[in-house]
């Protein structure tokens, strides 16, 4: 009997595809919220282009998801978007990252592609390491920690990415981690039914090797624990002191603009002013 | 469309008015000499042909910005020169093991690095072909004219398009800052203008990858379901990185695409070759030398002939072996210290002796003075 | 009605440790993968809040709002 009920959101699940995924990891979380957003604001699945690069973030929707996929180079995807977004800007075009592949080799991509406002929605799993490769630190690898690369502890400071993408000019930011998988789902259809360009931090859970750097090897559930335990809304910010904010996550909507022109629109314009020949 | 029959124009220039006569609707780009007039003409163009321009962040982004444009339907080109290339290259094994048609012009300049930005050389010639990780075949093609610019823009957009394939323009600081008069076409309507083969149905059982008769392409946006990936992948774009068999299928698929499809693609352009005992073999600017040298040649009576590879890659042996058999030497004009030089040999395999001619000062033009006393020497 | 797909499962634990009314635990039997799977413990004390469901990360865990039953 069990074989012919299905999970929820399955339809949206390419045939002969499963999550290939480490036990616990954050990734098959982000998959559903996100799929739950497209399905609460009911999308044309046909109609959604996913663009990925290289990293266990990049498995998300490639191959997984049932609409056309397009899994890229390392860091580049933003980039692979850009074109498919600029040549059919009815397709809405959500591009899967990881930290690393976002902020350090794509991080140009991402800052010049908030600073376009073009309607794309980025997706980053930030789960503060580099898990595909076995646990080499990552822009976004807290300071001290020991990682693979780091047995001394880390010297770098931090990238805040939801910081550097409201910056650039991303006009909606939110974050929130694994453990807000329903404000997730929320905050990603804002992301998507937005024009211009969105962003989401998905602080994520990477037990296998993010966890055996904070004593947490493979324990999901102690991780998720500890985003709920660190996390503060952005509208309870004030009542922090210094001291203890240092450590806390940071969650909510931290960008939401209206006023922004979008690119793609600007461009349809344009063609109509000047168009000729076309 | 252009109305006019002819412009006095820069290679440059009239590259973008090939472009937009092939159907191209979309430019990716970022500055670069000598290529930046290209971008700034598609800058202005793009949108009169609703089409889109964008300058991008970095060439990186350039050609990623032209894979994707061509996934969601259009003809789409970059143009860069040899710096511009070496950062394109990843994205540009990404496109030809997804089998994205796209078109990128490369105006050479000096090099290695930095080198001399408006300084011919012929500079790039291997590193189209063999730039990108892994095993593959690329298409690319010299134009040695504004008017060539112009046409082999056309033909390069056709055949990305015919073989779902990466076409290399490989023009350089010679061609494309050189200004000339350039013809158009009398009419648009009979010029042959190739369009993608797309895949007609979503439920179509046919394969979308690895044919070589070209795979029907799934364009994004139309219920495809296209699963395209960098990865090693089957027919239908399912990854199979640990099976040698399928990446087997995989590299034999993508190269054979090119090399069964070779006497279609491979255009050589012969001058006084009847009977011709000396051949200067040429590719794109070298080639305007190597005739004029010919033409001298022949009112001193000296039997001289060009042979003109205008598509450089695949390469044509068979071809140049072929014509060995009836010369007796091979002179092979190079605007470098000889990238073609050893595959001529290779072809020629003793046939007829093969000689190597670079300029006396590269980057300069190829005086026909120096060739012909070159031959002189020779004979 | 909570629906497990056993063999999907991965045995994280996640299920086991967001469910707030404590009705799921690791079964006594390994499945195909060799890990236990969660088993329901009381269905009818499930308040359907989907936890189990949303913080899944394999699909291997869902449920049908409107009355409660645990699949067998």
């Amino acid at each position: 009997m069990l074989k012919d009920i299905e999970h929820p959101l399955q339809k949206y699940i390419r045939p002969g595809t499963n999550y290939t995924t480490c036990p616990g990891c954050g990734n098959g979380i982000l998959a559903q919220s996100t799929l739950r957003a497209i399905k609460n604001l009911e999308l044309d699945f046909d109609n959604i282009v996913f663009v990925s690069g290289i990293g266990c973030a990049g498995w998300i929707p490639s191959p997984s998801f049932n609409t056309d996929v397009l899994h890229v180079t390392h860091g580049r995807a933003i980039a692979y978007a850009t074109g498919v977004k600029l040549t059919n800007p009815k397709l809405k075009v959500v591009v899967f990252s990881g930290d690393g592949d976002l902020s350090a080799i794509g991080g140009n991509h991402f800052i010049h592609a908030a600073r376009r406002n073009i309607d794309l929605t980025v997706i980053c799993v930030n789960n503060r390491i580099y898990g595909m490769t076995s646990g080499q630190a990552a822009p976004t690898t807290p300071k001290n920690s020991k990682t693979t690369t780091t047995p001394y502890g880390n010297m770098e400071n931090t990238f805040d990415l939801s910081d550097l993408a409201k910056s650039a000019g991303a006009t909606f930011v939110a974050r929130w981690t694994t453990y807000h998988a329903r404000q997730l789902t929320k905050s990603i259809a804002k992301a998507i039914d937005k024009k211009g360009f969105s962003f989401i931090e998905a602080i994520s859970q990477c037990p296998v090797h993010y966890g055996k750097v904070i004593g947490m090897r493979n324990d999901a559930p102690s991780m998720m624990k500890e985003f709920k335990s660190k996390s503060i809304h952005i509208n309870k910010i004030d009542s922090l002191s210094n001291e203890s904010s240092d450590d806390k996550i940071i969650v909510g909507e931290l960008v939401n603009e209206n006023e922004k022109a979008e690119l793609t629109d600007l461009m349809q314009s344009l063609r109509t002013e000047v168009g000729t020949d076309g | 469309m252009k109305n006019n029959k002819t412009d006095f124009i820069q290679g440059n220039i009239a590259c973008v008015e090939g472009a937009i006569v092939a159907g191209c609707k979309f430019f990716a780009g970022y500055p670069i000499t000598p290529a930046s007039e290209i971008a700034e003409h598609m800058s202005e163009r793009m949108f009169q042909v609703n089409g889109t321009f964008i300058q991008t962040e970095d060439e990186l982004s350039s050609i990623a910005a032209v894979v994707g444009s061509s996934w969601a339907g259009a003809k789409a080109m970059t143009a860069t020169s040899g710096p511009g290339i070496s950062l394109m290259q990843e994205n540009i094994g990404l496109a030809i093991a997804t089998e994205t048609p796209l078109v990128i012009v490369d105006v050479q300049r000096g090099g290695p690095s930095t080198g001399s930005p408006s300084i011919s050389l012929q500079g790039d010639t291997i590193q189209v072909k063999y730039g990108s990780q892994g095993e593959y075949q690329v298409i690319s093609i010299a134009p040695s004219s504004p008017q060539e610019m112009f046409d082999y823009t056309i033909w390069a957009f056709n055949i990305a398009e015919k073989f779902r394939t990466p076409v290399f323009v490989m023009a350089d600081v010679m061609v494309g800052h050189m200004r000339e008069q350039v013809e158009y076409p009398e009419d648009y309507n009979e010029l042959e203008i190739f369009d993608r083969k797309i895949l007609d149905d979503p439920d179509s059982t046919e394969g979308r990858f690895l044919s070589t008769e070209v795979a029907p392409m799934p364009i994004f946006g139309n219920g495809f379901k296209a699963n395209v990936t960098g990865s090693t992948h089957d027919e239908f774009g399912w990854r199979n990185v640990s099976d040698p068999k399928v990446m087997d299928n995989f590299i034999k698929k993508l190269t054979n695409k090119i090399l069964n499809n070779k006497s279609e693609i491979i255009r050589t352009e012969k001058e006084y070759m009847e009977d011709a005992e000396v051949v200067l073999l040429s590719y794109g600017s070298v080639s305007r030398a190597a005739l004029e040298t010919v033409h001298t040649a022949r009112e001193k009576e000296i039997k001289v002939g060009s042979y003109r590879l205008v598509t450089v890659w695949p390469f044509p042996e068979k071809e140049i072996s072929k014509m060995s058999e009836n010369v007796e030497k091979i002179i092979v004009l190079e605007n470098n210290l000889g990238q073609i030089y050893p595959y001529v040999r290779s072809a020629v395999d003793g046939k007829a002796e093969v000689e190597l001619l670079s300029p006396s000062v590269l980057g300069e033009f190829f005086e026909p003075n120096y060739i012909l006393n070159k031959i002189k020497e020779a004979k | 009605m909570i629906y497990i797909k056993k063999d999907m499962c991965k045995g994280c634990g996640l299920c086991i440790e967001f469910c707030p009314v404590n009705i799921l635990k690791f079964s006594e039997d390994l499945n195909e993968k060799g890990v236990y799977p969660p088993e329901v413990t009381d269905i009818n004390k499930c308040i359907e809040c989907e936890n189990c469901m949303i913080y899944c990360p394999d699909f291997a865990i869902f449920l049908e709002k409107g009355g409660v039953k645990n699949e067998k």
